[in-house]
């Protein structure tokens, strides 16, 4: 009870707000911390603001030695105070970013930096704190320890409570061998012993790793980073050519323009708002993604789910419950169907199988024997093996089998009645299991066993398609029952028979057709599908090579989690498509407050271009320069929660994010220039 | 005036529907296919081949294919440069100019060369037919073809081709001039001498006024150049007085025939991008940003030569179109061709790089002569040179599809092929050369004392004269303000330097672009891929070329063209 508490806690921290004065407090400071330039070179465009601030702050200053007007004073001064504003908001953006990626990887951490882990060092054990546990190291777990980091269980089995990472009540079995064979820090081991190895050093576990990828100090950009980083800086170049350019031209014109005047057109209209929010929504994609319980091991990772075009989808948990279900009894003709319900239900009875649960299950809705009461002593119960392919009960001289069709046909000695026969092929062909029942020399019937598809299912496969991604299933089974699986579900294709070779050899066809690969595992065998994939999302409760192999690690190893990343990271493609967009088209109202003011004193006429009917020249200038710095701040919360995502199709999303971001970024600055030019007018500031 | 605009409906549909036609040939041609021409063409195109021993099938890399363009243009502008210094020593100057000087004779290589035509002389009094014919008409072929050559190498890349190389550039080169220009001008140059525009080898002859002065009339061999200025986008007449003589353009005909000469060529590329990359409508979309802004921007330029000057207006002067008068600005215009169609020409020589022209424009009212001057800062896209319209076009298609693409939830892909941080650098270097060469020289002409000394106005229109003149060489243009004195050595070099630039540095860019482009997987498309063939696009790329354009220049305009409108309208005249 307490442990669920807690992990209450702990989702109620990652979905923090904005206004956590945890994170605003620490992010002010880191805004001026950031102040740098050595920081600020890594952004040209708020480079370029930074070096005007001091332009103009030296301008300020100097005015002061020299004695220049009162009016000018305020004026330069105010300009200068909002340009340091402009970058302050941009560190501010990117500081709050970081600041929650932290404190959710922090919370998560917290519980296992504080564990003292039992060590065992030539069979001796010793305590030791968590932190000094290296690579290699062997560890012991009882029931009610804390697991003191991620490792691989060597020896044992244990039920593990993982509700701290993923927020899941349910006990889990971690054993040694095998595909469950991880378990993590400061996760709780609730019954039995197990001894582990720790599989990473302190600071290198995935956590560690991805609090680098939300700490900019060690972030890397990702390519699509990068490449609009260079889009930015020409736009600054070319801006900077047209306001270079333009003292010249003025004083050709017989005038001239301020520096103070110079540098503000300047800082306006480089694109400074997707300049100042571009890392904070790629450090917010990695903290959505965080919020679902996924962790990224890199940012690329996140940016590459967006482009993804197939997903493989795992048959067995994703598309269907992952275990096959009774659904009918199908009588031989001339057998009573309680007679047939209740030998099936009886042959099941101590098969502990999920299959043979259904059937009693199914048999109890039906009127027969529950597994209650219906269990008697001296009944002989026959497991099932892969040699007599059939399981059953012998008792009171009775002898009950249920298996595959051939097999229970030849224990029987007889052949399988045509009705029989027809029935198991009509289910085999609608890709169901068909379980054969008979009881001494009489075959009895069919149950009738099949996956049952996860409701809903095929809708959100539709929703894929609109998006443009196909979905491939993988699947074990043979490709009849693939087929009917497949068709249930809507999924677009299927890989049944599947191997790792064979998935890997899917994978690769895809890429070389152009297309970007998304999967989930948890196997060792997965390992090299999951190295080759471009998104790989590796379970919390796989191997270690697994996670290796991985660039993304889902906590609560829920497969169709798969669907929610694809989904981030298009949403951080969206946000920086919207703001890079909405920041160039406000520039058109930039230009009509400011050139008009530069010029309309020495050339009157030029006066027509105030289309605002702006106050006086400065404070136009001065309103567009506020306007551009708490813009800025305006869009902090939709860099940070990201413009949503609608799976509505490619034109109709760019249509829609056109009209918001771009008309409305053409529209949005003309009001907002002006608003601001009454305010700063009535309070006498202009 | 309505049966003037119905005229320049009708040349525009003339347009659309030849460039419809023309496009599936042009893609037959450099797709190596055979054409109906092919039986008479074909063997000349082997044996030149043969003799000067190019591989037909031996593809280049993009590096490869530069250098082989670059190589041909420095010989060939070597080449006139020598013929223009020794015409004086040559054959067929029957009017016995001497050699030109070298300053201008230089500048005159690079404009032709560069597909420019920027002419810092006058043809009739300074260049002999040898010079004309061999020197000049050379370049107005193979610049032309040099233009057509690089977008096809750009398509393919673009292309699904799987190959990482983007074809020979000396084929592309070739049959641009066999399977096309040639043809084209053959019979073209027909139409246009049918219609009476000059062609003899004699020298000038004599005429006497009848006030009883000797008047020598040029003349020349000019039907032949005249069609291939235009059909080229070159631009640079054999008068002076361009296509507003009437031995260049006779009639109305001519004009309009001439304005469809300029203009066919450029769209039918967009259609051949269509046909090249597979999907039709994806050469519609450009083609269909092409025409809209030319459309507009013939409009605006309309309606502004047609209201006439703000200034006349404001002192009550009747420039209405009446049926006594044309109406509107007839300043420096033809009356055989009035404001209307003059305007459609000046836009129609802008939107494509060829800068011949009708009318003057430094006499269009400022709203009037801005059109031009902005089509061309746009980076003449609209449709643009033959060839460099189009691949000016597909720059600011990668550059919009990587600003918008974003926005549909993947990195963002133009037929298939990703936009990446190469791709983006190379693109966005390639279209900041041409406000680094019009402003920075802009600006520098009017520091330097020698710079301004050049513009013959003061003021506004002063401003206007130098930004149109390097906007003008730059963007490879060549129709002048007029007004600049070009001819000295300050100007003969910085004009010709940003000819240059705007050429030969320009497709550097872009052919690595091609190159990047080329050897690139092609994601297939799916329902979440940005679509580049839709009526969305279209308005998208005309946004993005409209707003980078327009905020790049927009604080030169307002001290140009702005202004002089702004102090028209007010009644302010330039001192």
């Amino acid at each position: 009870m307490e442990d669920k508490t807690r992990s209450e806690q702990y989702r109620h921290r990652r979905h923090s707000s904005l206004v956590d004065r945890q994170i605003l407090l620490p992010a002010i400071v880191e805004s001026f911390k950031k102040l740098d330039p050595r920081w600020q070179a890594r952004n040209p465009v708020m480079f370029v603001v930074e070096v005007g601030s001091v332009i103009t702050t030296i301008v300020f200053v100097a005015g002061l030695f020299q004695g220049a007007s009162g009016s000018t004073e305020l004026f330069v001064g105010q300009v200068t105070v909002w340009l340091w504003f402009t970058v302050l908001f941009a560190n501010f953006a990117e500081a709050v970013a970081e600041g929650r990626g932290k404190a959710q990887a922090a919370a998560l951490r917290r519980t296992r930096s504080e564990l003292i882990a039992r060590r065992l060092i030539d069979g001796r054990e010793e305590r030791v704190p968590a932190p000094q546990l290296r690579r290699g190291d062997l560890v012991v777990a009882e029931a009610g320890d804390l697991i003191p980091g991620d490792g691989t269980v060597v020896e044992g089995i244990a039920s593990v409570d993982e509700s701290a990472i993923t927020g899941e009540s349910a006990p889990v079995i971690r054993e040694a061998g095998g595909d469950r064979s991880a378990v993590t820090g400061g996760t709780r081991v609730l019954s039995d012993r197990i001894v582990m190895e720790i599989t990473a050093n302190p600071g290198e576990t995935f956590l560690d790793r991805m609090i680098g990828l939300v700490e900019s100090a060690s972030r890397r950009k990702t390519p699509n980073e990068i490449a609009l980083n260079i889009l930015l800086a020409a736009l600054t170049i070319i801006f900077m050519f047209a306001v270079v350019t333009l003292q010249p031209f003025a004083l050709y014109a017989g005038t001239s323009v301020t520096i103070t005047v110079l540098i503000a057109l300047l800082v306006c209209l480089i694109p400074t708002t997707i300049g100042a929010l571009l890392s904070a929504i790629g450090i917010a994609g990695i903290d959505r993604l965080l919020q679902r319980n996924v962790v990224a091991l890199s940012g690329r990772a996140v940016e590459a789910a967006g482009d993804v075009d197939t997903l493989l989808l795992d048959k067995t948990g994703t598309i269907t419950f992952g275990n096959r279900q009774a659904t009918e009894f199908l009588p031989a003709a001339g057998v009573a169907m309680d007679r047939m319900v209740s030998a099936a239900a009886l042959a099941s009875l101590a098969d502990e199988t999920p299959e043979g649960r259904s059937i009693v299950a199914l048999a109890g809705r039906l009127g027969g024997p529950d597994g209650g009461n219906g269990q008697k002593d001296g009944m002989t119960f026959v497991p099932f093996s892969a040699t007599t392919r059939m399981s059953g009960v012998d008792f009171d001289g009775r002898s009950i089998r249920k298996g595959a069709a051939e097999s229970v046909a030849t224990w029987a000695g007889q052949a399988l009645p045509d009705d029989v026969r027809a029935s198991v092929e009509t289910i085999a062909r609608s890709g169901g299991t068909p379980l054969v029942v008979a009881e001494a020399h009489v075959v009895l019937g069919t149950i009738h066993l099949k996956d049952i598809v996860k409701p809903g299912i095929a809708e959100r496969f539709s929703q894929l398609r609109r998006m443009g991604l196909r979905t491939v299933m993988i699947t074990g089974d043979n490709p009849l029952t693939a087929g009917a699986i497949a068709r249930e579900s809507g999924v677009d294709d299927f890989l049944a028979e599947a191997t790792p070779e064979n998935k890997l050899d899917l994978i690769r066809e895809e890429q070389a057709g152009g297309r970007m690969v998304a999967m989930t595992g948890d196997g060792t065998n997965d390992a090299p599908a999951l190295a080759q994939a471009d998104v790989a999302v590796a379970m919390n409760s796989g191997t270690q090579a697994a996670k290796e192999a991985g660039n993304l690690i889902d906590l609560d190893s829920d497969p169709t989690k798969l669907l929610e990343i694809v989904e981030a990271g298009k949403q951080m493609l969206i946000t920086r498509g919207a703001l890079t967009t909405f920041s160039i088209a406000n520039d058109v109202a930039k230009y009509f407050a400011i050139i008009p003011a530069i010029f309309v004193l020495a050339l009157p006429e030029l006066g027509a271009l105030n289309v605002m009917r702006l106050h006086n020249p400065n404070s136009a200038v001065l309103s567009a320069v506020i306007f551009n710095a708490l813009v800025i701040v305006v869009l902090i919360p939709l860099a940070l929660r990201g413009v949503r995502y609608r799976a509505i199709g490619a034109a109709a999303l760019l249509r829609r994010n056109l009209l918001v971001y771009g008309v409305g970024g053409i529209i949005a600055p003309f009001i907002g220039i002006k608003l601001i030019d009454l305010l700063i007018t009535a309070v006498h500031l202009a | 005036m309505v049966l003037d605009i119905i005229g320049v409906a009708i040349t525009f549909l003339a347009v659309f529907v030849c460039a419809w036609f023309l496009g599936p040939y042009l893609a037959k041609v450099f797709g190596g296919e055979r054409v109906f021409l092919s039986p008479v063409v074909r063997p000349v195109e082997r044996s030149f081949y043969w003799l000067s021993g190019i591989k037909e099938d031996r593809e280049q890399n993009w590096f490869g294919y530069l250098v082989a363009m670059l190589v041909l243009q420095l010989v060939s502008l070597l080449f006139t440069y020598v013929i223009l210094r020794v015409q004086d020593h040559l054959p067929l100057n029957p009017m016995g100019f001497s050699g030109v000087a070298p300053d201008l004779a230089m500048n005159t290589a690079i404009s032709f060369t560069t597909n420019t035509n920027w002419q810092n002389y006058t043809g009739e009094q300074t260049m002999s037919y040898l010079s004309q014919m061999l020197g000049l008409v050379i370049h107005n072929f193979l610049s032309a073809a040099t233009g057509i050559a690089l977008a096809v190498a750009l398509v393919r890349a673009i292309s699904n081709r799987k190959l990482s190389t983007i074809g020979n550039f000396y084929v592309d080169a070739t049959r641009a001039i066999l399977y096309v220009l040639l043809p084209m001008s053959i019979v073209g140059g027909l139409i246009l001498a049918s219609q009476g525009v000059i062609q003899t080898l004699g020298s000038y002859p004599v005429a006497h006024t009848v006030e009883g002065v000797q008047q020598a009339i040029a003349v020349g061999p000019f039907a032949s150049q005249e069609v291939i200025k235009d059909l080229g986008n070159n631009g640079g007449g054999p008068f002076n007085a361009n296509s507003a003589h009437p031995f260049e353009n006779p009639n109305g005909f001519t004009n309009q025939f001439e304005i469809f000469l300029e203009l066919v060529i450029p769209f039918a590329l967009a259609v051949m991008f269509g046909r090249m990359v597979g999907n039709v409508k994806q050469g519609l979309a450009i083609g269909g940003a092409m025409a809209l802004v030319l459309v507009s921007a013939t409009g605006i330029a309309m309606a502004a030569e047609q209201s006439g000057n703000p200034a006349l207006t404001g002192v009550g002067v009747n420039q209405a179109n009446t049926a006594t008068q044309a109406g509107g600005n007839m300043e420096g215009k033809s009356v055989r061709f009035g404001p209307i169609y003059s305007a459609e020409f000046a836009a129609s020589t802008t939107g494509t790089s060829t800068g011949s022209v009708d009318s003057a424009h430094d006499s269009f009212t400022p709203i009037g002569g801005m059109v031009p001057m902005v089509l061309i800062q746009l980076g003449e896209i609209t449709p643009g040179g033959v060839g460099a319209g189009l691949y000016g076009m597909l720059t600011f298609a990668v550059i919009a599809v990587f600003i918008a693409g974003l926005m549909v939830g993947r990195t963002p892909e133009y037929l298939g092929k990703k936009i990446e941080s190469r791709e983006v650098r190379l693109a966005s270097l390639a279209i900041l050369i041409l406000p680094a060469s019009i402003l920075g020289f802009a600006a520098l002409s009017v520091l330097l004392p020698a710079g301004k000394a050049g513009p013959l106005n003061p003021g506004a229109h002063g401003f206007s004269e130098i930004l149109y003149a390097f906007s003008s060489t730059t963007g490879n243009n060549g129709s002048a303000f007029a007004g600049l004195t070009g001819n000295t050595i300050y100007y003969n070099s910085t004009l010709g330097a940003a000819m240059w630039l705007g050429r030969f540095i320009f497709v550097i860019p872009i052919l690595a672009l091609a190159g990047s482009l080329a050897g690139k997987k092609v994601a297939p498309a799916s329902a979440g891929t940005f679509a580049t063939d839709t009526t969305l696009f279209t308005g998208l790329l005309v946004g993005v070329i409209i707003i980078v354009g327009a905020l790049t220049f927009f604080p030169a305009l307002a001290l140009g063209p702005l202004l002089e409108h702004f102090q028209l309208a007010a009644g302010h005249l330039a001192h």
